[in-house]
């Protein structure tokens, strides 16, 4: 089972150490973390995707409960939230694959940020399975470099 | 008021009503001690820093209050660990401080440098590097009412020398606003009347006593909460002196080294109360796995809410501080009678009791235990040691209205001679009464210098079969008697050790007199050290 904890933090040095080390100590996968800073600069919020049975998902929950540098946490499976991952890709290209390489951008939504004579910086910021998606698909081509953020996501609109 | 961090932080001790801390100076906590000559506080100098955090928990465990350690940077910092971890795991109150070199150096490896607030970070609740001196009374009131309140335990607070030296205005507060702690005091009242119909129904309920209900001061509580409707009681290591030994509704220890039908009654018992305690292995692994059946009710009361589904998910849940719930049990009532159920129980417990063949020519420990506790004090406090002396300890001690301390979660070797010294420091009047192997009184030994130099009297009882006898005990039963480094030849004579440090001694070398020789030295009016000589292959199983 893979569950996103979303978890405010007091804005203070060591905390990202505090939760990972939680983490590690307990034996907790990390699939994913994503840390930045709230519109309120007290506060960051960390996004963990985890994975494991029912008794560890609420473990995690309980045990970032007690941590004192925690103000708040939400947890959601991703059909309950929009979630997103942004990629930048290096890819390098010759006049023989450089169309196919535009056309797999096009159809899946990545945009191409910088380019070289013989590379392209493509830029995807899409659901974490569609980012998957689009490294197989560039796969073939020769990827020369990736960087991954990670989940972010947020509870959907609910009227 | 003008004044230095370091007088700052002696001012937030007296306003947290602090008496005594327990400590090892070293230059960059000096301003500290400089300024603790000028107050009433009273510091203890220990021999080893690990000792300092055993004395603040042995003190903890007797005031209900937050123990003091203190240490200097690095390897003082580090040395505290032991004793910061061994009071974590027991949910003991403890505030620690160490000194930390120049905030302008950190992260150098400079002398005496250790990333200390790093390091305790899985045994602390909670640190604090102070890197402000206008913090430093914030800090402390924080770290104060976190490690007194919720689950109890200890908190480190690290102020770098540059930040005791700096000066600030100095305020106490009077409260603390922490957004992210509110621990949760009252349990739910619709649990609670779920737990009363429960009783109601139960033909053979069981309450399961932990650490919980002696840190929540609840034990009154307890008692009469058990006495009002006749509900047997057992308990965790931990537990032990919730109830007095020989209450006829008290049935023992549960565990490994438990008495099988304490842990008889937890299997068979129809509805299960767990009272303050984490259901660690050693408490449960005698149990049937599937204590959690359709026929079985657990209830699981616990200040921390991680605590309740760690081990096993129960049937109802209530978080809590034990005392404010046993307040609103007992505006509960039920009507039922468990009379059948106690002859049950009474009857296992006749059946079932331990059979001992102790060898004639030693003191048999079990049996020592037995009659010394009865003739100790009604309100004493006896500290075991970690090894079979702990397991012989906890299955014959016999509790009156006093304490029984222990390292019950980590298993801290030498953490008996320590914890007295400050159970006694807590409260002078209290009879103290340490009990440990030869191995674990090697371990903290040197605290016998404090002990003198601090004129804190307590007694020791070294149980001495020349082995490490539990590790032994687990050889003979796991390697077939191959025994690797366990024989602790080369020990001192004690009665010399005893001299050294000016400290009456006797030894007792079998039960010929013993109750005299007992009598003799429960009257000796200050310190004592009792040499017991064991059967070197006498075992707790």
């Amino acid at each position: 089972m893979k569950r996103i904890f979303s978890v405010l933090v007091e804005n203070r040095s060591g905390v990202l150490s505090k939760i990972s080390g939680l983490f590690a100590r307990r034996c907790y996968n990390i699939d994913s973390l994503v840390v930045g800073e709230t519109d309120d600069k007290a506060v960051s919020c960390m996004t963990i995707v985890s994975s494991g049975d029912e008794r560890i998902m609420q473990q995690i929950e309980k045990q970032l409960n007690k941590k004192l540098d925690v103000i708040k946490v939400r947890t959601f499976e991703e059909p309950e939230c929009i979630s997103k991952e942004l990629l930048m890709m290096r890819v390098k290209y010759n006049s023989t694959n450089r169309k196919d390489i535009i056309e797999n951008c096009a159809i899946l939504g990545a945009q191409i940020v910088d380019m070289s004579t013989s590379a392209f910086l493509i830029q995807v910021c899409d659901a974490p399975e569609k980012v998957d998606l689009f490294i197989r698909m560039m796969q073939p081509f020769g990827i020369s470099e990736v960087a991954r953020t990670g989940t972010l996501a947020l509870p959907k609109c609910v009227d | 008021m003008i004044m230095t961090g370091a007088d700052a932080m002696v001012k937030c001790l007296e306003n947290e009503g602090v008496s005594v801390v327990y400590g090892y100076p070293g230059v960059a906590i000096c301003p500290f001690f400089n300024s603790i000559l000028d107050s009433e506080i009273e510091s203890v100098l220990v021999r080893e820093e690990q000792n300092a955090g055993h004395m603040a928990s042995g003190y903890a465990r007797v005031t209900g209050k937050a123990g003091v350690a203190v240490a200097t940077s690095g390897p003082g910092a580090t040395n505290l660990i032991t004793g910061i971890a061994t009071a974590y795991m027991d949910s003991i109150p403890l505030v620690a401080i160490t000194g930390q070199v120049n905030t302008a150096q950190l992260g150098r490896d400079v002398f005496q440098e250790a990333d200390i607030t790093g390091a305790v970070e899985s045994f602390v609740k909670y640190s604090y590097i102070v890197k402000n001196v206008e913090d430093i009374p914030r800090v402390f009131k924080e770290a104060f009412y976190i490690a007194n309140t919720g689950r109890r335990g200890p908190v480190l607070i690290d102020v770098p020398i540059d930040v005791q030296n700096a000066t600030l205005d100095f305020e106490y507060p009077d409260c603390v606003s922490l957004r992210t702690y509110k621990p949760t005091v009252k349990g739910h009242i619709i649990q609670i009347k779920k737990v009363i119909a429960e009783l109601s129904r139960a033909k053979m309920p069981l309450i399961c006593v932990g650490g919980g209900v002696l840190l929540s001061e609840a034990r009154d509580e307890v008692r009469a909460f058990a006495e009002k409707y006749r509900i047997p009681v057992v308990s965790t290591m931990m537990g032990i002196s919730a109830m007095p030994t020989n209450h006829p509704l008290y049935f023992g220890m549960v565990g490994n080294n438990g008495k099988a039908y304490a842990n008889r009654a937890m299997n068979e018992c129809d509805l299960l109360i767990v009272m303050g305690c984490r259901l660690a292995d050693r408490a449960i692994q005698q149990l049937n796995l599937n204590i959690l059946s359709e026929e079985r009710t657990v209830v699981h009361i616990d200040v921390d809410p991680a605590e309740i589904g760690k081990i096993m998910g129960p049937t109802i849940p209530i978080v809590g501080d034990i005392k404010h719930i046993m307040k609103d049990f007992e505006k509960q009532t039920f009507t039922n009678d468990f009379s059948d159920w106690l002859t049950i129980l009474n009857m296992w417990k006749t059946e079932m009791a331990p059979k001992r063949r102790p060898n004639p020519d030693y003191v048999d420990p079990a049996e020592f235990i037995r009659i010394m506790s009865e003739k100790m004090e009604d309100n004493a406090v006896y500290v075991a040691d970690v090894g079979q002396n702990q397991i012989w300890s906890a299955g014959y001690h016999v509790v009156k209205e006093g304490r029984f301390l222990t390292s019950g979660g980590m298993g801290t070797m030498g953490y008996s001679i320590p914890a007295a010294i400050g159970a006694k420091k807590a409260d002078m009047s209290r009879q103290v009464v340490a009990v440990c192997g030869d191995g674990s009184f090697q371990m903290s030994f040197m605290e016998l210098a404090t002990m003198q130099q601090h004129h804190i009297p307590v007694k020791i009882i070294v149980l001495k079969n020349n082995y490490l006898g539990m590790v032994r005990e687990y050889q003979h039963y796991t390697y077939k008697d191959r025994y690797s480094v366990v024989r602790l030849d080369g020990s001192p004579d004690l009665e010399m050790i005893a001299a050294a440090y000016g400290i009456p001694f006797m030894r007792i070398a079998n039960m010929d007199g013993v109750e005299d020789k007992i009598d003799t030295f429960l009257s000796w009016e200050g310190p004592g050290l009792v040499e017991c000589l064991i059967d070197e292959y006498d075992l707790v199983k």
